[in-house]
């Protein structure tokens, strides 16, 4: 059974990698597209799949934080039958948003990824499990009714009898509208990209999670909301985009600053990861929200690279929590002795998410920072102290719990094993080559926001 | 006026086999009778034959007062096949639980009958005729435990509230007679965009109309009765009034207001929207409250009456389509939950909700059907609930009614947290009992024919939540006739 997940999860990332690959930047419109194939046809449904530049990058971080999340609870020993079935359904679902080129499916998709993390979370869970799951069911269908009823006044509105999205692109949707249907959809998907003030199911779900669920939850699954938003409103309600663009920067300035202090001042190590991916969360929906091709580059951008990276984070949360049954940081201290790997790679998931240069934050980051200071300067300068926030807490948390002096208690800790080893270090890999080699990704995903940015700039 | 009586065959049938049942009962020893359910399912199968052989020769009976037609016959497909599942889902629980086991086999074929009649009426007396004859069975049904008080009680309740509502739907069918002068459907529909002049006690009747179809639907306001008759009733007839007496009474409905009513749609949409908003939110948000798996079900078979009614407030072809596809998907998940929480009672004699706790690891299965099933009432995707649930509301959303849509899905959103914490019982509490340590992790060994029912039925609400289109294509043939009496009268109106 386990075999048979590794296969098919290594065959799709093997896939995802042929797509990314094949993928040609100079080509307009979504490419791969599969036949439409009518599913509904008294609603106009059609089950649809394409991609563009900014879903590529979002299918390949997919298909590699599967696999390590597959490889790093290889050894959980509880239902592991139904455990990995139901990773598998939030892998299909994370898949078909990102692949979805119907608004039903997308919406289909988007909830098909939420059901499984209830019971994922609920039965494999640890710290407060039932309530951490519970609340983040809760949250993410609660938000999911906004993206519902914002779908639906689209499908209405634009009047075609088709959920497409190439269909519904050609539709014409008053300002008004768009004015009354983005948020909707902007906090709808908000939600589930971390927004604050909405983002306290995801730190709590985190917590609770097992680790591969965890990678999953912050890797790929709060990437689905920063997607719907571009993908759906940005995409359909441009005016939308422009109206409300202020207050989504101003949101994301809080979810940036107070994400990094939250972080600062928690005791368990997935409540710091978890807030930094709040903060880090907040770096994209500011990338978003500066409708420049810049900062939508590295909004986008940041989406694949703090997906990898917080990913590794989590999986080496996993291992310290593995060995030592804690994540308490006050107990935890000088690993690095015993666990150097671990240590190692910790030290580079931490640079990353300071912005070091020659790791993927840092491009991610400074073209984040570019489009804001062309457009907000003063969320910029409050965007930098966000990023000097973070260095301050990882910096101390590196420092507390791998570096310095060694704790008794900890003498015989073994580090991680080598799949755990060679599954982190894939992720590292990948960390460093789109820091020193960002090309591929940067034109890829600037062939995709340029149409999107292409439509909101003919508006003024 | 020549008369097809070969269109009656399915109908004429199933009262031979009524009978046939009741003689075999007569003579069948005792430990003989757990046979008698595989009896009434070979009765209804060849019922369900005879139903396809008039595919094709479509028509209508006595001067168009019963029609067979598209949307009949898929019904006397489904009301036989809701049949068959009751009578395996029930066979272990009878043999238990209940004596005259061969009545409660004929009773439900007779059920099924009036179900069927149902499908045809195209008269408001025949109409209500056939439901009555059907709310005659479940009142029996429902106190068939006689020698348990609850159920008893149940019995009781269940009669008087019945015949008030039928009261209620007399007086109104005596109304609209009064004011337009025919009982037809197509007749009051043609007397609708002819004159104007009888609003007044017309609209009287078809408020008394809507009220005694809300008692037989479970609309709140008239509610009250239910969740103690739903408590009371032997499980599987608990699951019976779930199922078919709300989907036959709605099949009613639909043709009555699709056909009949449709010219005065403006009238009596906002009193159908508004009790559906009512109605959902009420049962919803008093689901969260319950602790005895009864009476959960009973609130969430209340709050998708309301989500059901969104398809008549909002009626268009589109909706009628919703609404059927939503009752074909509705009854196969609702039968599926209450089949799991029957075979769970044959085994454990428990019903609350936190006596499912561990049933993961006592039974798998059972744990996985019921969690699939509810997971399909809540509206979850792969499974019938979403498609079910966008179908309705998108179609109540293009009739203008996105208001309603959206109280539609934010009571979705409430039915998640109780259906959840159910799963919470099975999945993540310990099958712990203090009484009874050494029996509590003991696995459920799970008879083979309700397993096989249950894949069964679990299987359609994938078959829905993943590819509806065969069933949409059935269902989309049998619209456009509810609405073409009134088209076409249309066309020839003044």
């Amino acid at each position: 059974m386990k075999l048979a997940i590794a296969v098919i999860s290594v065959l799709t990332l093997g896939l995802s990698i042929y797509i990314f690959v094949a993928f040609d930047n100079d080509l307009q419109g979504y490419q791969f597209q599969t036949n439409r194939y009518e599913w509904l046809s008294d609603l106009g449904v059609t089950f649809h799949l394409g991609v563009d530049g900014i879903a590529t990058p979002m299918v390949l971080l997919t298909g590699i934080v599967m696999v390590t999340a597959i490889f790093m609870s290889w050894n959980l020993n509880y239902r592991t039958k139904d455990f990995f079935a139901l990773l598998m359904v939030l892998i299909t679902g994370v898949y078909g948003v990102f692949l979805s080129l119907d608004l039903f499916f997308l919406f289909f998709f988007y909830e098909l990824a939420v059901v499984p993390m209830y019971l994922l979370i609920g039965v494999w869970g640890s710290t407060r499990k039932e309530y951490g799951a519970l609340k983040l069911v809760l949250y993410l269908v609660a938000s999911s009714v906004l993206v519902w009823v914002g779908i639906l006044a689209i499908f209405i509105e634009g009047g075609l009898g088709s959920f497409n999205l190439l269909d519904l692109k050609e539709a014409e949707f008053g300002s008004g509208f768009q004015r009354a249907v983005f948020p909707l959809l902007m906090f709808g998907f908000g939600v589930l990209a971390g927004l604050w003030p909405f983002h306290t199911w995801s730190p709590d779900g985190h917590v609770a999670a097992p680790t591969s669920v965890s990678m999953l939850h912050a890797g790929v699954l709060m990437k689905l909301g920063a997607f719907g938003i571009i993908r759906v409103a940005l995409e359909l309600l441009p005016q939308g985009a422009e109206d409300w663009k202020l207050v989504l920067v101003g949101l994301a300035t809080v979810n940036v600053i107070y994400g990094a202090i939250a972080a600062m001042s928690q005791k368990d190590l997935k409540y710091v990861i978890g807030y930094s991916s709040i903060s880090h969360m907040g770096y994209v929906l500011m990338g978003i929200a500066t409708l420049d091709p810049r900062g939508m580059t590295g909004a986008v951008y940041q989406m694949f690279s703090h997906g990898i990276m917080t990913a590794l984070f989590f999986a080496l949360v996993g291992v310290v929590y593995d060995r030592t049954h804690t994540r308490d940081i006050s107990i935890l201290e000088g690993l690095s002795k015993r666990m150097g790997i671990t240590a190692t790679f910790f030290a580079v998931a931490g640079l990353t998410s300071m912005g070091l240069p020659g790791l993927s934050g840092f491009i991610a980051e400074l073209l984040v920072f570019v489009g804001l200071f062309k457009t907000y300067p003063v969320i910029g300068v409050l965007g930098v102290i966000g990023a000097a926030i973070t260095a301050v807490y990882i910096l101390r948390l590196l420092a507390k719990v791998f570096f310095g002096p060694l704790d008794p208690r900890w003498e015989k800790l073994p580090d991680c094993s080598r799949l755990e080893g060679a599954a982190m270090l894939g992720l590292v890999a990948v960390l460093i080559f789109g820091g020193v080699y960002p090309q591929p990704f940067t034109s890829m995903i600037d062939s995709g926001v340029g149409p999107i940015l292409q439509r909101i700039s003919l508006l003024t | 006026m020549n008369i097809d009586f070969a269109l009656l065959v399915p109908e004429f049938l199933l009262a031979g086999l009524v009978f046939v049942m009741f003689g075999v009962d007569l003579f069948l020893p005792a430990d003989k009778k757990a046979y008698l359910p595989y009896l009434g399912v070979a009765g209804l199968m060849a019922v369900i034959g005879s139903v396809f052989s008039l595919l094709g020769d479509e028509g209508s009976l006595y001067g168009g007062i019963f029609l067979v037609d598209e949307y009949a016959l898929f019904f006397k497909v489904f009301f036989p096949i809701v049949g068959i599942v009751m009578m395996l889902a029930s066979r272990d629980f009878v043999t238990k639980h209940l004596e005259n086991p061969g009545e409660f086999y004929g009773l439900v074929m007779v059920s099924v009958l009036a179900m069927m009649l149902m499908a045809s009426a195209a008269e408001l007396l025949t109409g209500y005729i056939a439901l009555e004859l059907l709310s005659f069975c479940l009142y029996i049904m429902a106190a068939y435990a006689k020698r348990e008080a609850r159920s008893n009680e149940a019995g009781i309740k269940y009669i008087l509230i019945g015949a008030f509502s039928s009261a209620f739907l007399l007086y109104g069918i005596s109304l609209i007679y009064g004011s337009v002068g025919t009982t037809t459907f197509t007749g009051i529909a043609e007397a609708l965009q002819a004159g104007d002049d009888l609003r007044t006690a017309f609209l009287a009747g078809l408020i008394f109309i809507v009220v005694g179809f809300g008692f037989k639907v479970v609309a709140v306001p008239f509610h009250m009765w239910a969740p103690d008759v739903y408590e009371g009733a032997p499980v599987p007839v608990t699951a019976y009034l779930a199922v078919a007496s709300k989907a036959a009474s709605f099949v009613l409905m639909l043709r009555l207001f699709a056909t009949a009513f449709m010219p005065a749609l403006d009238d009596w949409k906002i009193i159908i929207a508004v009790l559906a908003a009512l109605t959902m939110t009420v049962g919803n948000v008093v689901a969260i409250s319950q602790s005895s798996i009864k009476r959960l079900m009973a609130y969430s078979s209340i709050g998708h009456a309301g989500f059901i009614m969104v398809g008549i407030a909002a009626l268009s072809e589109s909706a009628s389509n919703a609404l059927m596809l939503y009752l074909v998907g509705y009854s196969a998940a609702t039968f599926a939950a209450f089949l799991c929480i029957i075979i769970y009672f044959n085994l454990t004699g428990k019903e609350q909700i936190v006596d499912f706790a561990g049933l993961a690891e006592r039974s798998p299965m059972l744990a996985l059907a019921l969690t699939v099933s509810l997971f399909s009432l809540a509206g979850l995707p792969f499974f019938a609930g979403f498609t079910i649930k966008f179908y309705l509301f998108t179609a109540a959303a293009r009739e203008g009614l996105l208001w309603l849509a959206a109280i539609a899905m934010i009571n979705s959103l409430i039915s998640v947290y109780y259906y959840l914490m159910v799963i919470k019982q099975m999945y993540m509490k310990p099958a712990q009992d203090p009484q009874e340590s050494t029996t509590a992790v003991e696995r459920l060994k799970v008879p083979p024919v309700t397993t096989a029912l249950l894949a069964l039925l679990i299987g359609v609400v994938f078959l829905v939540g993943v590819y509806p289109a065969p069933i949409v294509h059935l269902i989309e043939e049998a619209t456009p006739l509810l609405f073409s009496n009134a088209a076409t009268s249309l066309a020839s109106g003044p």
